[in-house]
């Protein structure tokens, strides 16, 4: 007997089955309150720290606010590298690790479009880390004493969730890749880590030491411009003085929709190319293979 | 004895080939030293950027006494990182990823042996990186180093036992990822977090509230810190950053003696409790994937 099933309710069906598992299964953890929020805390510590080392003889107001500026940028930047680890190692190595555990064979096979699935990863994966990013980013605020001075909440939204857009489309694209490369995958995600860090800008004012010109260059990874779009509008003058920033965040949010769009179409295209790799050579998808 | 010299030769060959035999050596050896530099470069980024906000020079001797205590402690500190993570992630790689701890489990062999000489590979990766971070600060970075040749013999063997250190309190968590989901990369950024922030790697230790300052006092990590600092800054260099941290090189050298003895202790406690645990509840050959 055949069935006939509605395409977009089949793939809506596969998307939220596929977020699920991540929405409910580490939420059954209580461990995940220390290993993902508390531990997180301690690496911005650091950071918080070695700017209070770097100020340790600089006394005065001037000092204080600049001070309190770096770590204001400290806390949000280490708050938006638990999205950054989890697109690399949840979304861009997922796919590789399927197959290592043999489900990705099943994916396969499944009747609904393998972007439903890859999507499906996507917002499960914003759901668990914005949760766990909330958290951090309150007991960061609570524990250094961060002002933050909400102007343009709607803006700030915006900017928050095309970003996430565009570095989840960015992650579903890798996953693809990823599974191409196979073993180097786990490597490329290591190597993905502290260098991003760094050209980026997570801790530090990245316009500042770097120039606009490279952090230009530096914006293919959405979070470059999403963290200095989202820092311009929570901490609207800084005492680091204007030239900060890299440029104004309506313009950054119109370059991470374009980025959001590019992504997701090349993820749908490096999709359609490993699928047809792994019907043709048959192996693809196949454990150990 | 034999027996655990065989383990651990064999477990350090597997490690190697773990490690490394994904690609050409050169490309690995460049993977190898890209991500320390590129975390050393974040800290030489964000002391740009505080000279040029505060309007200071590079060159000015306390800023370079600083940047320097900053540089060392970063550059020993890629020991903590890799050999922690390399002792833990033993447990959850074979268990999670390659799905052989099973096989490991039941062969003739110490299972304690065997991920010591896992992470001997990540330790071999990591005296290289740091090695290169070093030379790369000391001609690019203005960072400026000096041995004493009568204090190389105090300087091998802090090193030697700051790394037996970590191994022995690598197996510790490993013993708590015997229990755990894949939280591999949680504890990964987050026990070497905790070091990173109490132990004084990038900043004196005098700059963190009372109550901080005495965690980092009953950390042996704060004194190999300490230690390394003292041996290759230069004394001028040294006394411009004040640290805090009592005692002579030679009292420190024992306190890590002793430290490392009372961890190696509670490794081997802690890592059978967590079998025995993890037997009883059968996670010994779980899969946690999400």
């Amino acid at each position: 007997m055949t069935v006939a099933v509605n395409r977009i309710a089949l793939n809506l069906r596969a998307l939220v089955g596929r977020s699920y598992p991540r929405v409910v299964g580490l939420q059954r953890e209580p461990s995940w309150l220390l290993f993902d929020t508390v531990l997180p805390l301690l690496g911005i510590a650091s950071y918080v720290y070695i700017y209070h080392g770097f100020f340790a003889g600089s006394e005065g107001p001037e000092a204080a606010a600049r001070l309190n500026a770096l770590v204001g940028f400290v806390v949000l930047g280490g708050t938006m590298i638990a999205f950054w680890l989890n697109v690399l190692w949840s979304m861009a190595s997922q796919l590789y690790w399927e197959k290592e555990m043999g489900n990705l064979q099943l994916y396969m096979m499944a009747p609904m479009s393998r972007m439903a699935l890859l999507g499906g990863m996507a917002m499960g994966g914003m759901f668990m880390t914005g949760t766990r990013a909330v958290v951090t980013l309150l007991m960061g605020i609570w524990a250094f004493g961060v002002v933050l001075v909400v102007t343009n909440p709607a803006l700030i939204l915006a900017v928050f969730f095309v970003t996430l857009i565009a570095l989840y489309g960015m992650g579903m694209m890798l996953a693809s890749l990823y599974l191409l490369y196979g073993r180097e995958a786990w490597h490329l995600s290591a190597l993905m880590e502290e260098p991003i860090f760094l050209v980026s800008g997570f801790y530090f004012p990245p316009a500042k030491p770097l120039g606009r010109a490279v952090m230009l260059g530096a914006a293919i990874i959405p979070a470059t411009l999403g963290l200095d779009a989202l820092r311009q509008l929570i901490f609207p003058t800084t005492a680091l003085g204007a030239d900060v920033w890299i440029l104004p965040p309506e313009t950054e949010l119109g370059i991470l929709l374009v980025l959001a769009v590019v992504f997701l179409f090349l993820a749908r295209q490096s999709l359609a190319y490993l699928e047809k790799l792994a019907r043709r050579e048959g192996r693809l998808t196949s454990r150990h293979q | 004895m034999s027996s655990h010299l065989r383990t651990f030769k064999l477990a350090a060959w597997l490690g190697w080939e773990m490690e490394s035999n994904w690609t050409e050596p050169w490309l690995f050896a460049l993977y190898s030293v890209v991500k320390p530099v590129a975390g050393a470069f974040i800290l030489v980024l964000m002391y740009l950027a505080f000279t040029q906000i505060q309007g200071t020079s590079w060159s000015d001797p306390g800023n370079q006494a600083r940047f320097t205590f900053v540089y060392l402690g970063n550059t020993f500190f890629i020991f903590v990182a890799a050999t922690l993570f390399g002792t833990f992630q033993v447990i959850q790689a074979d268990r999670e990823w390659y799905q052989t701890i099973r096989y490991i489990f039941i062969s003739p062999m110490s299972f304690y042996t065997y991920i010591v000489g896992r992470a001997a590979s990540k330790v071999a990766v990591a005296t290289f990186a740091a090695v290169i971070t070093l030379v790369f600060g000391v001609g690019f970075l203005q960072v400026r180093i000096s041995l004493d040749p009568w204090n190389i013999p105090i300087f091998l063997a802090g090193l030697v036992l700051g790394l037996l250190c970590l191994v022995a309190i690598g197996i510790c968590l490993a013993a708590l990822s015997f229990l755990t989901a894949k939280h591999v990369h949680g504890l990964a950024e987050g026990i070497p977090g905790l070091f990173y922030l109490f132990c004084g790697v990038l900043f004196p230790l005098s700059v963190l509230p009372g109550w901080g300052q005495t965690v980092g006092r009953a950390l042996p990590l704060t004194y190999w810190f300490d230690l390394n600092r003292r041996l290759l800054m230069e004394p001028a260099m040294l006394n411009m950053v004040k640290t805090n941290i009592p005692g002579d090189n030679l009292t420190i050298l024992a306190l890590l003696f002793v430290s490392t003895l009372l961890f190696y202790v509670l490794s081997l406690g802690l890592f059978r409790l967590g079998e025995y645990l993890a037997r009883k509840a059968g996670k010994v050959d779980m899969t946690t994937a999400y």
